[in-house]
């Protein structure tokens, strides 16, 4: 396997990294995200690492860049399900990330994915549930 | 060659057992280094007995020039013994190591009775119980020392366990209270009991609270911070929590900023604004009686 896939849920893509991903692989999944991004019309980006045990600086680099390039285009990109070890990794590696935004799992990413694509209808929903 | 030498030293021990023993015994006790009030004088005779029980047959069977032999095994391991129950007691290594040294006296003693004629022998096998002892008092001041390394290092572990506690406040808010000075590796520890809950709990919040820690600088920040960055990366936000004036000042005066992380004076402010982030409100009722 040497392509991550990628899924379109509504608006939004699902793109879940299931495997230690090697260099060329994340330079392939960053041109087919932003294919698909512009292809598919989508409003945010959901990327899954949870299942990811071990970064270097590369990667590390490239979840950034893949949230940038999203932004860039116009959508919103969340990563989520971060391991610990990962998060330590990664700001060990002084890579802070700043420009990316995070969630804890991908119900929270839903969440926060709906709520910055579609800021009115998910506060509407919120006072609705409140009254 | 050494064979008949160590047979005279062994003899001496094998046939004088008990007036080296009384002599020991007494050199023992008129030492200044005696502690009789942490070791009763019962305790130490039957040490000391045990103790030419388990050499005598030592010197018979092995080298008295090498005590990493096996026969030297049941020697070695009564001396580790002995040292680590001083250890516990409060003995000092001097203390501990003169049960080996104040044997020389007698044994010296009994050399010269035996070999008094013959100096050239007698300076030979003085010669050889005196390096058989030291080398037998040094292993015994080193089991001691490491004996003592181990429970500082226990007590540093306890400490850094005992430190880092991670309290769940609340559904989907984590509270770390620090309690002292913040190093490297305290951080580290920090991040991964911290971490770890946030994945368990799935807790979007996370309170570090630094009203335990003594002073902040700017490596203490950078250590805050790096844990406040990693927490981010894994989407829960984290307050810091319990500046003091003093440190406020500190910080200011020091140029160290924590950038874009919430602070907050109190542990109560930081939970009424985790409250407020997850959309919990708290409200006052009347007690109910």
């Amino acid at each position: 396997m040497d392509r991550i896939p990628i899924l379109k849920v509504g608006d939004f893509l699902l793109v879940s990294i299931q495997v230690d991903m090697h260099d060329r692989m994340a330079m392939g999944l960053q041109d087919d995200l932003t294919t698909q991004v512009v292809k598919a019309r989508a409003k945010g980006v959901l990327i899954d690492i949870s299942s990811v045990e071990v970064v270097d600086s590369f990667i590390g680099r490239m979840l950034g860049n893949m949230a940038s390039m999203t932004r860039a285009l116009g959508a919103e990109a969340v990563v989520v399900g971060m391991q610990p070890a990962v998060a330590i990794t990664i700001v060990e590696l002084g890579l802070s990330l700043t420009n990316v935004r995070t969630a804890l799992n991908v119900d929270k990413g839903m969440e926060l994915l709906q709520s910055l694509v579609n800021p009115t209808a998910e506060a509407a929903r919120h006072d609705s549930h409140e009254e | 060659m050494t064979t008949p030498r160590s047979n005279r030293i062994a003899e001496i021990f094998t046939r004088h057992e008990k007036p080296l023993l009384v002599d020991w015994l007494r050199v023992q006790l008129a030492a200044r280094t005696v502690r009789k009030d942490l070791l009763p004088e019962a305790d130490l005779r039957r040490e000391s007995v045990e103790f030419l029980a388990v050499l005598t047959p030592a010197c018979r069977a092995g080298s008295l020039t090498d005590i990493a032999t096996p026969e030297w095994k049941p020697v070695c391991d009564f001396l580790a013994g002995i040292s680590r129950s001083r250890a516990t007691q409060g003995f000092s290594s001097s203390e501990t190591a003169t049960f080996v040294f104040s044997l020389k006296q007698p044994l010296f003693a009994r050399l010269q009775e035996e070999l008094g004629a013959d100096a050239a022998a007698l300076g030979d096998e003085i010669w050889t119980a005196t390096a058989l002892l030291d080398r037998l008092g040094l292993y015994t001041a080193e089991v001691f020392q490491k004996g003592r390394q181990e429970v500082i290092k226990r007590q540093q572990l306890e400490m850094l366990e005992l430190s880092t506690p991670v309290v769940k406040l609340w559904e989907g808010i984590l509270a770390v209270p620090l309690i002292g000075t913040l190093d490297s590796a305290r951080t580290q520890v920090v991040m991964e009991s911290l971490l770890p809950s946030i994945v368990a709990t799935g807790s979007s919040m996370a309170i570090v609270d630094i009203t335990g820690v003594p002073a902040v600088d700017t490596l203490v920040a950078q250590h805050l911070l790096k844990t406040v960055a990693a927490a981010k990366l894994m989407g829960a936000q984290c307050i810091v929590s319990g500046i003091r004036p003093q440190i406020a000042q500190t910080m200011v005066h020091l140029g160290v900023a924590f950038g874009d992380v919430v602070t907050k004076a109190s542990l109560a402010d930081a939970l009424a604004y985790a409250f407020r982030q997850i959309g919990c409100t708290v409200i006052k009722q009347a007690p109910r009686t």
